[in-house]
């Protein structure tokens, strides 16, 4: 029978399956981060147990590292003792690759996977992190667990789990130009909703996702959970190859060819079934804006703020009401019209080599605008961030006034110093805009690098496809 | 872990969809490397009028008295009714232990966001799915009915109210048994430690490149 590439991904990992279908499945990479790791390995200690496969960790410190002033070492006495925590653990115990705070190859932990080759297609991949999900990207089981899981996967390489059901994304034709794997994304969450993929596992298809290069589909994937969905994922093609040849942690030589002959194998059949089909158009996309403080409060550019006089449904309009709110926005403003104070490009969402190639076009011999009190780049990886400067990106965000920071989560969640003052409003390459998701009172709006890059030069929301 | 076989509870109202993660806790307090004490700062920035960070004494800060955690009716409440999407975003696992810390036990939606669904049942915490018109027909109840309690009998899955209405629920098999014997997952996955192995050794056989 035809088989989903979910389907074929879940087989290749059961272990045991009890009679009510929770399955044991068996785990290929666990990335491991300061945040959600501690009370998993004080609990494993506490339990007189030892881990069972250390060569399947990846770890590294991302969200609480500070982004500048790094001779300083991490000042927040209750974020060092985290990260110092990481680091005595994973003394400890061991791991396949090791980032520190302050190594040329750390960063966000869904950035330094991908561009070591730790994450390769066919893996499980698990992390405490919800966005996890990235790493679909390559044709990955990949998702995001709590800290007890955490635990489980440390003692037993294993998570028990429910299979989900299935859905085909399916996004036909080209988006246009200006529009980016952001928007997409943004807009898929706009139609389905931040619940409409919950208990589903999606793959994104057709050929504007075919189009789409290792980091657009990174980006993608990346927010799949912000559509409920754990598992967002991407069949293996050439592009996945390529992306992959030569990396540290790929196969080499005649095991390469190997792995590649069997990698391409991992893709739905033709005529596989799945539980729900979503067809978008991609012609249809223009660059999208989120307005309020979920992802699926989102609309196009060219749009206004909705209004929730007309809205029918009465939940949907007291949250609309409590957004507008919260983001200090009036019904009908038009998006145009929303002047910002800060700029966050950053982030697992948008933080890689192209998200900064694409910010930086945008803002090349241009300058920042005067009202804006801060506009900053946070490269995605210590990796990323030599690449940029080897390319000669931080000088044209410098020279636009622009502040350019060492690797991590940063503003994305502020569990460092980078966070949004109450009232701030903010344009961000990040995937939340959750109240006080950049700090406490912050107002967020959800854009690509290039929209966010636009409207630090123009102090508010512009079009970018009229600067292009 | 707590087992859960019967609650009977306390039930408090938070009459809002797609509570998010970063709302049932900040991440200042995700900076924390223990399990426990989470419970003053569940919904920090809608039960304080201050700015939230960790360490404060939680009994010197300004409450929002309208809050509905903060009403001196829903004091030690043990279940918390909701609406749709509750828990979406992050992965914490410190929103269930904040819950847990808090007093919660049991928490009723018409739907859970994945992650946070899946967390709850590693902490000894019950939640319940119902359909949408017996989640609004609980919502008056509750607001309407001073000192409103359910019943919730895992056993026989069913919440039962106070005017006797029977309301059942659905839950997988293993979750049900994991939480009415109190089990470790971790212990009952080690029953498999011989045929992980095995599986593992062949894995490493047919794709050595994935044990690099
Ligand atoms: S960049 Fe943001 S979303 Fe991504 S892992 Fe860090 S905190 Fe989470």
């Amino acid at each position: 029978m035809p088989q989903t590439l979910y389907e074929k991904l879940w087989q290749d990992h059961l272990v045991h399956q009890e009679a009510d279908g929770t399955a044991l499945i068996y785990i290929d990479r666990h990335l491991v981060h300061e945040v959600t790791s501690p009370q998993a390995f004080e609990g494993l200690k506490l339990a007189g147990r030892k881990p069972w496969r250390v060569s399947s960790i990846v770890a590294t410190a991302d969200h609480n590292t500070p982004t500048d002033h790094w001779d300083r070492g991490i000042e927040d006495p209750v974020s060092r003792l985290q990260v110092e925590t990481l680091d005595a653990n994973i003394r400890e115990v061991g791991a396949l690759a090791y980032f520190p705070f302050k190594d040329p190859r750390q960063g966000i932990v869904h950035v330094v996977g991908p561009e070591s080759g730790a994450t390769l297609p066919g893996m499980t991949v698990v992390c405490g992190d919800s966005h996890t999900s990235t790493h679909g990207a390559f044709a990955c089981m990949a998702h995001g667990i709590g800290t007890s899981e955490v635990e489980h996967v440390l003692a037993t390489q294993c998570l028990l789990q429910k299979k989900s059901r299935t859905m085909l994304l399916r996004v036909d034709g080209v988006l246009g130009k200006g529009v980016t794997a952001k928007d997409l994304a943004l807009a898929i969450i706009g139609h389905i909703g931040t619940a409409g993929g919950t208990g589903y596992a999606i793959e994104f298809a057709g050929s504007a996702v075919r189009s789409l290069s290792m980091e657009g589909r990174m980006t993608l994937c990346n927010m799949a959970i912000e559509g409920g969905a754990r598992l967002g994922m991407v069949a293996v093609d050439e592009v996945t190859i390529d992306y992959l040849r030569g990396r540290p942690f790929a196969p080499k030589g005649e095991q390469w060819q190997q792995a590649i002959a069997l990698w391409r194998t991992l893709r739905s059949d033709d005529g596989a079934e799945f539980d729900h089909v979503v067809d978008l158009p991609a012609g249809e996309i223009g660059p999208q804006v989120s307005w309020g403080t979920s992802p699926e409060m989102v609309v196009a550019i060219d749009a206004c703020v909705p209004d929730p006089a007309r809205e029918g449904d009465p939940v949907k309009r007291e949250g609309m009401e409590r957004a507008l709110v919260y983001m200090g926005l009036s019904a009908n403003t038009p998006i145009r019209e929303i002047a910002l104070d800060k700029i966050f490009i950053g982030s697992c969402t948008n933080s890689r080599i192209e998200d900064l190639r694409a910010a930086a076009g945008v803002v090349r011999g241009k300058k920042v605008a005067s009202s804006i009190r801060l506009a900053m780049v946070v490269p995605g990886s210590g990796l990323v961030k030599r690449q940029a400067e080897d390319e000669g990106l931080d000088e044209i965000f410098r020279a636009a006034g622009f502040e350019w920071r060492e690797p991590g989560c940063s503003m994305c969640l502020a569990m460092n110093a980078d966070r949004l003052e109450a009232g701030e409003r903010c344009a961000s390459t990040s995937n939340r805009n959750f109240e006080g998701r950049q700090g406490a009172g912050g107002r967020t709006h959800l854009v690509s690098p290039e929209m966010a890059a636009a409207a630090a030069i123009a102090g508010h929301f512009c079009d970018v496809r009229e600067l292009l | 872990m707590e087992k859960f076989v019967r609650l009977e509870g306390l039930v408090a109202p938070l009459d809002r969809a797609n509570v998010d993660t970063d709302a049932i806790i900040p991440k200042q307090f995700l900076k924390s490397i223990k399990r426990s004490g989470f419970g003053p700062n569940l919904f920090d920035e809608w039960r304080y009028r201050d700015v939230g960070e960790p360490g404060q004494d939680v009994a010197q800060r300004p409450r929002k008295d309208d809050f509905v955690l903060n009403q001196p009716r829903y004091q030690g409440a043990q279940i918390l009714l909701t609406r749709k999407n509750f828990g979406c975003g992050s992965s914490r696992e410190h929103a269930p232990w904040a819950l847990l810390d808090f007093g919660f036990r049991a928490l009723i939606a018409e739907s859970f966001a994945d992650i946070f669904f899946n967390n709850c049942f590693k902490n000894g915490i019950l939640p319940i799915v119902l359909p949408a018109a017996e989640v609004d027909a609980l919502f008056v109840q509750v607001t309407e009915t001073p000192g409103y309690r359910l019943l919730i009998d895992l056993e026989r899955q069913r919440v039962v109210r106070p005017d006797g209405k029977l309301l059942p629920f659905v839950i997988d098999a293993f979750r049900r048994e994991c939480l009415l014997n109190g089990w470790d997952d971790i212990g009952l996955t080690l029953r498999h430690a011989d045929l992980i192995r095995a599986f593992e050794e062949q894995r490493r056989r047919q794709q050595p490149w994935l044990f690099a």
